[in-house]
């Protein structure tokens, strides 16, 4: 009768408080340099050290500069925030990717392509888009700087039990349809509330299908519908994305480690909270019109219009478009975009370059677009050399840059001047997220390739 | 406690609102609530902007009074220290974000959850009259709009509102566990 998030949350109670919250182990602790120096510097104010160091993983992502990475940072602050935790992780022996170390890059891009997440484990950052390492069948979750300072200490965290629900997606995706698309259509449904207090588990043919890097992609962006975290049991894509990575288990502790990942599925007769069901071949590619996840649309429909949405929030929704410069009732289709970002722990992965790639092939980049093409981490900037994927890119007018969260939140210097459109391969579409006054539109790796080709927002099934 | 609320009658308020990624920069708890709603109570050049509630001085309070699924978007925990460091106490909406939530507790910010007609004409009284106090009584669990005399009682998980109460620390009730984490280890695989 216990789901899959049931059988890993009660397998790592250590106690529970009476009418309270469950003492839950965490496995992986996963730190970088924005949320954690308040965790380090309170630890300290305690006289505490970390309880299981081997247990932390660390490194910078979000403030590291996408050029000229063996320069030191120019914004003073940035640079005060990685050096604070390139400091913290050698004062109490933290592993520590740092800026050019070749393991360096996004946080959740890093984890599991170093076999570093498993199925199984309880799995905390100090960061919501936690929720990507579930893909692999963990329970995964962002938490604040004061929990991150709990797991310092005690390698545990107190946590209320969230409910549990099952999105099953049946069906076939089309041509042009990926897991980026499946997801914006999730949240598009759900809307950026609809499943707060729920921890996701993803289910159906559609999931199954999936390879792990469009797993990683759908886990991703759980939170944006406000979910605890998202999560798909393990299965054959699983353990072969993960043998011989260099922390999966080996040999005979593999075979361990198989049999026991063989369990981790929900029972038959799992009781969720919730059961949404959904059809893989409803889903088209998608794109964001709005200043939230939730406002999303199959790119070739158009923008509701004020009457289809709930009076209570006409207000909020007038601002929002008024804030991206868009009318509701109109289509998208045919506008003119100026930025284009290929990256992000959402899509920075190899598949994600090659969707763009095989779209830019042979063809030039629209000279009135500004791309950022920033790949997730040093590994996969290494895959995009062996592959040849970097010279098609190059050919057709793109540069590559080096690996960090960039312009998905822009705390190092890709941003989005004020008033521009950027067709953004990212998580949050948040008004002034890649930059003051930047209106973003979330999109897949094809649709930002096609608007990159067109300078205008186009459906890339038309260039397939 | 009792106070004058300051309205935001938006939905949806994400965190990047409350605390725009540039200010995360920091490396302690400090001056965060000088940044709260930046790129809403100032414009570009640094001059305030007069149609902002915080700007404008008919509201005051420690009461920040806000449209549903406030606190959406990033676990940024720079949100609460921002509305704490500002001088709120207490926020009231009709849905809070699952990890601001939490974030909030354990700023020793209250977020108080009430339904949709309370949050409703609680706007209107602010509306029409600034002056309009709420009661707030953590222990009883209720929260009084006094312009009407309505109550309504919100909930908090026990364990946390026990911390409230009583200034508590979660981490060192965690540690007062060792023996059971190492417990714990000793029986369970791990890899």
């Amino acid at each position: 009768m216990n789901t899959l998030f049931d059988k890993i949350w009660d397998a790592h109670l250590v106690t529970k408080v009476e009418n309270g919250p469950t003492q839950l182990y965490i496995d992986r602790l996963y730190c970088h340099e924005v949320t954690s120096p308040q965790a380090f510097s309170g630890l300290k104010a305690r006289g505490l050290k970390p309880l299981r160091p081997e247990k932390i993983f660390c490194m910078p992502d979000h403030n590291t500069p996408t050029h000229d990475q063996d320069k030191e940072i120019e914004d003073e602050i940035s640079r005060t925030q990685v050096n604070t935790l390139a400091q913290n992780a050698k004062e109490f022996g933290l592993t520590h990717f740092g800026m050019l170390h070749p393991k360096n890059g996004i946080i959740h891009v890093v984890g599991p392509e170093n076999g570093l997440t498993l199925p199984g484990m309880t799995i905390v950052c100090g960061d919501s888009h936690t929720s990507t390492h579930g893909a692999l069948g963990s329970v995964a979750f962002g938490i604040g700087t004061s929990e991150v300072e709990m797991v310092l200490a005690s390698q545990c965290i107190l946590q209320s039990k969230p409910k549990t629900m099952r999105i099953t997606v049946n069906g076939r995706l089309d041509k042009g349809v990926t897991a980026k698309d499946v997801a914006l259509y999730i949240i598009a449904k759900m809307t950026t509330g609809g499943a707060t207090g729920y921890f996701v588990e993803y289910a159906g043919d559609v999931i199954r299908s999936m390879s792990m890097e469009g797993r990683l992609t759908l886990c991703n962006l759980s939170i944006e519908m406000g979910a605890r975290g998202g999560m798909i049991a393990p299965d054959e894509i699983t353990f072969d994305y993960l043998k011989g990575r260099e922390f999966a288990p080996k040999e005979s502790e593999w075979d361990t480690a198989m049999a026991f990942w063989k369990t981790l599925k929900s029972d038959d007769d799992a009781l969720f909270d919730k059961e949404i069901l959904f059809n893989g071949n409803d889903i088209q590619p998608m794109i964001t019109y709005g200043t939230n996840p939730g406002m999303g649309m199959g790119i070739t429909e158009k923008i509701p219009t004020l009457e289809s949405i709930p009076e209570v929030g006409r207000i909020s929704y007038s601002k929002s478009l008024e804030y991206m410069g868009y009318q509701p009732g109109e289509l998208l289709i045919g506008k003119k975009i100026d930025y284009v970002f290929l990256g992000s722990c959402t899509n920075g992965r190899i598949e994600d370059f090659r969707a763009f790639a095989s779209l830019v092939k042979g063809k030039k980049k629209d000279p009135s677009v500004i791309a950022w093409i920033v790949p997730g981490s040093w590994y996969v900037n290494n895959q995009l050399k062996e592959e040849g994927i970097d010279k098609i890119l190059i050919e057709a007018g793109f540069a590559i840059r080096q690996p960090g969260c960039s312009a998905c939140l822009a705390m190092n210097d890709d941003k989005v001047p004020a008033g521009k459109y950027a067709v953004s391969t990212s998580n949050r579409n948040f008004e002034g997220r890649q930059g003051p006054g930047a209106r973003t539109l979330l999109a897949s790796p094809l649709v930002a390739a096609a608007a990159a080709l067109t300078g205008k927002i186009t459906d890339p099934r038309t260039c397939m | 406690m009792t106070s004058t609320c300051v309205p935001l009658p938006l939905e949806n308020v994400d965190t990047d609102q409350i605390i725009p990624a540039r200010f995360l920069k920091a490396t302690t708890k400090d001056g965060f609530g000088d940044n709260l709603f930046r790129d809403w109570r100032y414009d570009k050049q640094g001059n305030q902007i007069g149609s902002f509630v915080l700007n404008d001085p008919t509201y005051s309070g420690q009461i920040l009074v806000a449209g549903k699924n406030f606190g959406s978007g990033s676990s940024r925990e720079h949100a609460a220290w921002a509305i704490a460091g500002y001088g709120f106490r207490v926020v009231i909406s009709s849905f809070f974000a699952d990890i601001f939530k939490n974030n909030a507790l354990n700023n020793f910010v209250l977020p108080i959850v009430v339904s949709e007609p309370f949050l409703a004409s609680l706007f209107n009284c602010i509306s029409k009259n600034p002056e309009t106090k709420v009661e707030v009584n953590l222990a009883d669990q209720t929260v009084i709009n006094t312009a009407l005399g309505v109550s309504e009682h919100f909930e908090i998980n026990p364990y946390k509102k026990h911390c409230l109460m009583n200034g508590l620390d979660d981490i060192d009730f965690l540690l007062s566990n060792k023996d059971k984490i190492e417990a714990w280890e000793t029986e369970n695989q791990q890899f």
